[in-house]
C-alpha cells in the first residue's frame, strides 16, 4: 500500500497532495462504528448491531495508513484491466466468429458447393493451407462430434439468416437503448421512476448539497430529480458532466442529516466526474455483443453452416484433424463460457466504479463518516426495493435495487453490480482512523 | 553509399526533431490547461465570496429587528464585511490578504449566529432560517471551492516545477499561483458553526 504522499513531492496524475484535510467532526471512536445512531430504536440498547460488528473486523483488516488516494488510485487501475481483459474476451470472441464465418457462407444451398471449392482450392495454395484447411475442416468436425443430421434443417440458409435476423434486432435495440442514454440524457429512466426535476425554491438545502458537491468536483451544476418513493435509494446519471443528473428518493431524502446528504450526493457526483455512466454503457454494449456473437456461433455449430457443409465436403479431405478438432472444441467451449465470463467482468467492474465513487465521496467532502452513516442507514433499512427499477438500471443506483430481503447482509456474489455494503461502509470508516 | 547514409542520419534527425516539437506543444498545452483550471477554480471562490457580501446585509438587519441591542456584534460583522469587500476589489492585495479578511468576516458571522441561538423568537423567523441555511451552504461552498482550487493549484504547481515541464514553464514565463488559506484557527471548523 502506497504511503501517503507528502506535500510537495510531484507525484503523477491526479495523487496530489490534500492542502486541507478537513478534521473529522468526532475522530474515530472504537473504529467509528458506534455513530450514526439517531432516532433509531436499536440506538437505545446500546448494542452493536450485526452490521457494526462486521464493519468493525472488516475496518481492522485494512491497512491504518489507508487514505482515500490509495483507494482511488486501485480501483481506476482495477477498472482499466477489467476493461483490457473485456476487449480481450471480445477479441477471442470475434476470433471464434471469424474460424465459423467461411463454413457459414459455405452452407448456402445454392453458393456453397462453389464456396467450398473455393475453400478447398485455396487450401491447396500452401500460403493459404494453414487457416483455410483449419476451416474447411472444421465443417467436417461438428457432424461427427454433434451426431447432428443437417436434414433436420434442410434449409440452412434460412436457419443462418434467422440467427442474423436475430442478432441484428438485438444489436439495433441495444444500440438505440445507448443512443436514448446517450441523447435523452436518461429521461427515459427518469419517467420511468416518475422522477420530478426540483428547483432551489423548493428544497434549498438539498439544491444547496448538491451545489456544493459539484463545486468541490469542479463540474456544473447536474440537475436535481425527486422520486417519489419511500424506498431509500439515490443514482445519478448523464453522458458527461455537462449532461448530469442526480436524483434522490423522497424516502431517503426525509431519513437523511445533512452531513448524510452530503455523503450521498458526493457519492453520485462521483458517478458524474468519473464518467461512471460512459463507461458502463460502454461495458453493457460489449457484453450484449459477446452474448449475441456467441449465440450466433451455437446456432451455426449445431443446426447450420459446419454440419451440413462438413457432410458435403466430407470424404475429399483427412489429415489435420486433430488440431481442428481442438480448434473446435475450444470455440464451442468459449460460446458457452463467454457470457458468463462477460458478465463476471461487468459486474466486477460496475462494484469497483462504487467503491471508486465511494473513494470520490471521501475526496470530495473529506468527511468519510457522512456517507458510511447515510450507507448504514440504506443497509438497515426495512423498505421494499424500488418497484419500478429494473434490472439494467441498477448499477445507477447508491444501493442495488433489486435486492432480495434474505441478502441484505451478503457476502457478495460475482453476480451483484454492488460490493456488500458491510465492506463499503469498512473501507469508509478506515479513512477517518 | 554517402547518399544513403546521409539520407537516413537526415531522417532520423528530423524523426527526433518532429517528436521533440510534439513533446513540447504537449507540455505546453498541459500548462496552459491547467493554469486555466486555477482561473477557473479561482473565480469559483470568487462568486461565493461575493454571495456572501450580498447576504450580509439582508442577515443584520433580520437580526436587528429581534435582537437590536447586540450592536456590538453587529458592527464587528459591518466592518469585518466593509474590510474584506475593500481587499477584494483592491486586486493587487493578494490571495494572502484576502484570505485574512475573509477569516476575520468568518469569524465575526460565527459570532452572530452564537448570538442568535439565544433569542427563541428570531430562530423561529422564516426569513432568518432561510438567511441561515444560505449562508452555512455559501461558507460550505466557500471551503469546498477552496479546496477545488488547492487542488488544482498543487497539480499546476507540481507540473510546473518537474522535469521536464520546468523547462517549457521557464521558457513561456508561466508564474507560481498560490494557495488560498483562510487564515484564522476556526475556519476550518467554520461549515459547522450554524449547525
Amino acid at each position: 500500500m502506497p504511503i501517503d504522499p507528502t506535500p510537495g513531492v510531484p507525484t503523477p496524475g491526479d495523487g496530489l497532495p490534500r492542502p486541507h484535510p478537513r478534521p473529522h467532526p468526532r475522530p474515530s471512536e472504537g473504529g467509528g462504528a458506534d455513530k450514526a445512531r439517531p432516532q433509531r430504536p436499536r440506538a437505545a440498547k446500546r448494542e452493536p448491531s450485526e452490521l457494526d460488528r462486521v464493519v468493525r473486523d472488516k475496518v481492522r483488516a485494512l491497512p491504518g495508513s489507508l487514505t482515500y488516494l490509495d483507494l482511488i488510485r486501485k480501483n481506476k487501475r482495477d477498472s482499466v484491466l477489467l476493461i483490457v481483459a473485456m476487449f480481450v474476451l471480445n477479441a477471442l470472441v470475434g476470433g471464434a466468429i471469424g474460424g465459423a464465418i467461411i463454413p457459414l457462407f459455405a452452407s448456402f444451398d445454392s453458393a456453397g458447393s462453389t464456396m467450398v471449392s473455393y475453400a478447398d482450392t485455396l487450401s491447396q495454395d500452401p500460403m493459404n493451407a494453414d487457416f483455410d484447411g483449419m476451416a474447411s475442416e472444421a465443417m467436417q468436425v461438428p457432424s461427427q462430434i454433434l451426431g447432428v443430421d443437417a436434414g433436420v434443417f434442410r434449409d440452412t440458409g434460412r436457419a443462418t439468416l434467422f440467427a442474423l435476423i436475430g442478432a441484428a434486432v438485438m444489436t439495433l435495440v441495444t444500440l438505440g437503448l445507448a443512443l436514448e442514454a446517450w441523447f435523452g440524457g436518461g429521461r427515459f429512466l427518469l419517467n420511468r421512476v416518475h422522477a420530478k426535476e426540483i428547483t432551489k425554491e423548493l428544497d434549498p438545502e438539498l439544491f444547496n448539497v448538491v451545489d456544493e458537491m459539484r463545486i468541490a468536483a469542479g463540474i456544473p451544476m447536474p440537475r436535481v430529480y425527486l422520486i417519489p418513493e419511500s424506498a431509500l435509494n439515490a443514482f445519478a446519471t448523464g453522458r458527461d458532466p455537462e449532461h448530469g443528473i442526480v436524483a434522490i428518493t423522497t424516502g431517503l431524502r426525509a431519513k437523511l442529516t445533512r452531513e448524510e446528504l452530503q455523503g450521498v450526493m458526493a457519492h453520485e457526483i462521483a458517478h458524474i466526474r468519473h464518467y461512471d455512466i460512459r463507461f458502463s454503457m460502454l461495458m453493457a454494449m460489449m457484453v450484449g455483443l459477446i452474448v449475441l456473437a456467441c449465440d450466433a456461433l451455437l446456432r451455426v455449430a449445431w443446426y447450420g453452416g459446419w454440419a451440413s457443409s462438413g457432410r458435403r465436403s466430407g470424404g475429399d479431405k483427412k489429415g489435420g484433424g486433430a488440431i481442428v478438432i481442438i480448434f473446435m472444441i475450444l470455440a464451442l467451449i468459449l460460446a458457452v463460457v463467454a457470457p458468463f465470463l462477460a458478465k463476471v467482468i461487468q459486474m466486477t467492474y460496475s462494484r469497483r466504479r462504487e467503491y471508486l465513487a465511494d473513494a470520490g465521496a471521501a475526496e470530495l467532502t473529506r468527511n468519510p463518516e457522512g456517507l458510511a452513516s447515510a450507507l448504514k442507514k440504506l443497509a438497515e433499512d426495512k423498505e421494499p426495493l424500488v418497484e419500478t427499477a429494473n434490472r439494467g438500471m441498477a448499477h445507477m443506483f447508491i444501493m442495488n435495487p433489486l435486492r432480495k430481503k434474505k441478502s441484505r447482509h451478503e457476502r457478495g456474489s460475482v453476480f451483484s453490480s454492488h460490493p456488500p455494503v458491510a465492506d463499503r461502509i469498512a473501507k469508509l470508516i478506515a479513512l477517518t482512523r | 553509399m554517402g547518399i544513403l547514409a546521409f539520407l537516413i542520419f537526415g531522417g532520423v534527425f528530423l524523426l527526433v526533431v518532429v517528436i521533440l516539437v510534439f513533446i513540447i506543444i504537449g507540455l505546453y498545452n498541459k500548462l496552459v490547461r491547467l493554469r486555466v483550471d486555477c482561473d477557473n477554480g479561482w473565480s469559483q471562490i470568487d462568486v461565493q465570496l461575493k454571495r456572501r457580501y450580498d447576504l450580509i446585509p439582508n442577515l443584520v438587519e433580520t437580526v436587528k429587528g429581534y435582537a437590536s441591542h447586540e450592536k456590538e456584534t453587529l458592527d464587528a460583522v459591518i466592518s469585518a464585511r466593509a474590510k474584506a469587500v475593500q481587499t477584494h476589489d483592491a486586486s493587487d492585495q493578494g490571495a494572502k490578504a484576502m484570505g485574512q479578511a475573509e477569516g476575520e468576516l468568518t469569524q465575526a458571522l460565527g459570532r452572530l449566529m452564537a448570538v442568535a441561538e439565544a433569542y427563541p423568537d428570531l430562530k423561529a423567523n422564516q426569513n432568518f432560517l432561510s438567511l441561515q441555511e444560505e449562508l452555512t451552504s455559501t461558507e460550505n461552498k466557500i471551503g469546498f471551492a477552496r479546496q477545488h482550487y488547492n487542488d488544482v493549484v498543487a497539480r499546476y504547481e507540481t507540473s510546473r516545477q518537474s522535469v521536464p515541464t520546468n523547462i517549457i514553464a521557464g521558457m513561456f514565463s508561466f508564474k507560481e499561483r498560490e494557495y488560498f488559506e483562510i487564515e484564522e484557527p476556526e475556519a476550518k471548523n467554520a461549515p459547522k458553526v450554524s449547525f
